[in-house]
């Protein structure tokens, strides 16, 4: 993919101004639509999300105790890998996108949230909400492309090190929440920068550290001690559950916005942006996955990545419900929307991976000297 | 030197041991979020209450009997409780009279609730509560309450639902240690909350009742009261109503320099008139502003020079959200109000809402 301004056949290029703002409109609709809806249903669905999580995790850590016995291994890996990718997925992630906050319930609220996870609430919430919701697939501006340590798009300049690329995707699929952690802090940047004695950072690499404590004490050392002789079976699982869970999120979450068919946005394109220019982008920018029921839930229903970018605050459950008519939304005005099963799109993704470790050849390169249009002026 | 009973260190140290323990294997959550499925009514828990019956009283009232925590502290006659329950998925306070007298053997306690037009909560209780609801509770509150020791002669001046506080203080036995009588006002003779009870008491010759009946014999007037209750001047009087009549109360008794001896509760103390901007408190901050109804509330704090928490100023992150002590603010993006008094626990986002009327915003 080449930024949207400079491909030779503009995939916007056909909407005027008006057509933007109308588009901008009825998904504005579409959002009142389920808010004037949004109540009982939406709370009992997550507080019964949220029940399930809790009964599956205890009761996986229970059977873990007796984790010596190969039967009791496999059962408790498996059921604790489902809590942990439920805890963050569907509980976690969209409580901290605030899709709960309606409810006044302090227990179930994006202030006081904490996850499953070593990267601390308060700090993902600005790296992902703020940063990556609002400035989405925005080159220069959107970190979750490529994360600062790959490159994901053609306008992103080739250095050597993203040879090595393939082999850090897939490290950071294995830790993938400690990549995220560091990403929050934005570690690389801050260091590169010789911030390491700002207390600011200082802090909030202290909190990080306080929580990946927590997380190591709970899984690597508490439950293995109580499981007694089947300590190191127990370490074993709760290693392999988190394992599963980083593999699992990563693939879902590359195929948010890598795969082909997603568009990218130059950093001068967003200034003056509108309202429907935004959403506009936000549609471009990300990709669905389709199959069952079921995989929509084990992805905290970022299968609709679409839908969740339009609408990051609404609760996940109803992106399944609006999708038809966001789909049609964009049949009526000629764009893509992106979709496919999960092993195509993650394949599509790691392609894209792997191509662009290596430098763009010449025929890829950007039609240099062709008019840049920006998505803030087009058809202006 | 002053000395203090000892406390048992070793079972402390042992209890907070197991307690750190326990955190350790439920970080990030805590190991109450766990026992919160299993015995949400526990000791130590957050407070709430089972509902164990909803019985109607009248046509658009009806009785709760809840099953307190273990820490619920009790009350006294004529306080109220303050209620949180979810309503069409979201948790609503409102505070109500507690009708049932103290320290029932089976430990549980009765609110009655009368259903007001358009009153979303309150409909909600008499019309869709469920037995076996699990509700949010406060302790006891309030100082519409007897004194002890009792005064000789009171009286209770109420319309509505305002005979509620006066039951719960009947039922525990007011009439029996001061002579008692009782004004009440209600639409018809089926509309009296608890109607048979106060009639049956009146017929034991335990209270004196004036029952008033407004749709066929009008309202109740402060000048009326000589004619009804010749030493009412005299007696401590407990009145509890609509706003209307409180205000005619206080302003009689205020006028024979009496006011000392009247004693009133007001159900809505806080009542939101939504408009168009409004004075905009920051409490911590101590900084008052006025704000216009199109500005956002994180705009007019900045400008201020309240410190702020904020984000992607579009709706879009929460990273601007803060309490809403009381006040109302509306939407920007969809014009939708939302209304909050003290206790409502209410957070907004300040980058899309602007003041809808007097805010105090917890910053």
């Amino acid at each position: 993919m080449t930024v949207i301004q400079k491909k030779p056949d503009n995939p916007i290029a056909h909407l005027s101004a008006e057509d933007i703002e109308i588009i901008g409109k009825e998904l504005d609709a579409i959002r009142e639509r389920v808010l004037a809806d949004r109540g009982e249903a939406d709370a009992r669905y997550i507080r019964n999300v949220i029940k399930t999580q809790r009964t599956l995790e205890v009761g996986s850590r229970a059977v873990l105790l007796f984790s010596l016995f190969p039967p009791a291994w496999v059962v408790g890996t498996l059921g604790l890998s489902i809590a942990k990718i439920l805890e963050n997925m569907e509980i976690g992630h969209n409580i901290l996108h605030g899709q709960y906050d309606f409810m006044r319930d302090p227990k179930i609220h994006s202030t006081t949230w904490e996850w499953d996870h070593v990267s601390p609430a308060d700090q993902w919430k600005h790296s992902h909400n703020e940063l990556h919701h609002r400035y989405t697939n925005v080159l220069g501006k959107d970190n979750d492309l490529g994360y600062g340590i790959m490159r994901v798009d053609e306008d992103q300049k080739w250095h050597p090190m993203h040879l090595g690329q393939p082999l850090w995707n897939f490290l950071n699929a294995c830790f993938f929440e400690y990549g995220i952690a560091a990403y929050d802090l934005e570690l690389g940047r801050n260091l590169q920068k010789g911030r390491h004695r700002d207390p600011a950072f200082r802090a909030r690499v202290r909190a990080v550290g306080r929580k990946i404590r927590r997380q190591v004490l709970k899984d690597y050392v508490i439950h293995p001690l109580l499981s007694g002789p089947s300590f190191l079976t127990t370490l074993a699982a709760t290693f392999t559950a988190n394992l599963i869970r980083n593999l699992w999120s990563h693939s879902v979450i590359m195929c948010g916005h890598f795969p082909q068919g997603v568009e990218t946005f130059e950093k001068t394109s967003i200034e003056g942006e509108t309202r429907g220019e935004w959403y506009l982008r936000q549609m471009l920018g990300s990709a669905n996955i389709s199959g069952s029921r079921l995989m929509h839930t084990m992805t905290g229903n970022l299968s609709f990545q679409i839908e969740h970018h339009l609408f990051p605050d609404l609760p996940s459950k109803r992106y399944q419900e609006i999708a038809p008519q966001v789909r049609a939304l964009f049949d009526r005005y000629g764009l893509k929307y992106t979709t496919g099963p999960l092993p195509k799109q993650v394949a599509s993704a790691w392609w894209k991976v792997i191509r662009l470790s290596l430098p763009n050849r010449r025929s890829t390169q950007p039609a240099d000297g062709l008019p840049t249009r920006t998505l803030a002026t087009t058809g202006a | 030197m002053t000395t203090t009973v000892p406390r048992s260190p070793a079972r402390i140290s042992v209890r907070d041991r197991l307690l750190r323990l326990a955190e350790t294997v439920t970080t990030p959550l805590l190991p109450e979020d766990y026992l919160d499925l299993i015995a949400p009514l526990r000791a130590g828990a957050a407070l709430r209450g089972r509902v164990l019956a909803v019985d109607p009283e009248t046509r658009d009232a009806a009785t709760l009997t809840i099953q307190p925590g273990r820490d619920w502290r009790g009350h006294a006659p004529g306080q109220y409780v303050r209620l949180g329950v979810d309503v069409d998925g979201v948790r609503q306070w409102r505070a109500y009279s507690l009708t049932s007298a103290p320290g029932r053997r089976d430990g549980r306690i009765c609110v009655t609730v009368k259903a007001i037009p358009d009153g979303r909560v309150s409909n909600h209780l008499v019309r869709r509560l469920r037995p076996g609801t699990i509700i949010h509770l406060d302790q006891a509150q309030g100082d519409f309450v007897l004194p002890d020791p009792a005064p000789t002669r009171v009286l209770f001046l109420t319309a509505g639902s305002g005979i509620t506080p006066v039951m719960g203080m009947l039922r525990a036995g007011a009439h029996t240690r001061s002579d008692v009588v009782v004004v009440h006002s209600a639409p018809t003779v089926d509309d009296v909350v608890f109607g048979a009870e106060l009639r049956a008491l009146a017929a034991q010759g335990a209270i004196r009742l004036v029952e008033r009946h407004t749709d066929t014999d009008g309202m109740l007037g402060v000048d009326e009261l000589a004619g009804l209750v010749p030493d009412h001047l005299e007696r401590q009087t407990w009145a509890c109503g609509p706003v209307g009549m409180l205000d005619a109360v206080e302003r009689h008794w205020d006028a024979a320099g009496v006011a000392r001896r009247l004693h009133t509760e007001r159900f809505r103390p806080t009542v939101i008139s939504p408009g168009e901007g409004g004075t905009v408190t920051f409490t911590r901050a101590g900084l008052t502003v006025t704000a216009d109804g199109a500005t956002p509330l994180l705009d007019v704090g900045e400008a201020a020079g309240a410190l702020m928490p904020s984000g992607c100023r579009m709706g879009i992150c929460f990273g601007c959200v803060v309490p809403l002590r009381q006040g109302a603010v509306r939407d920007l993006r969809n014009g939708e109000l939302t209304t909050a008094v003290p206790g409502d626990g209410v957070l907004i986002q300040t980058c899309v809402s602007a003041a809808a009327g007097t805010c105090d915003i917890e910053l």
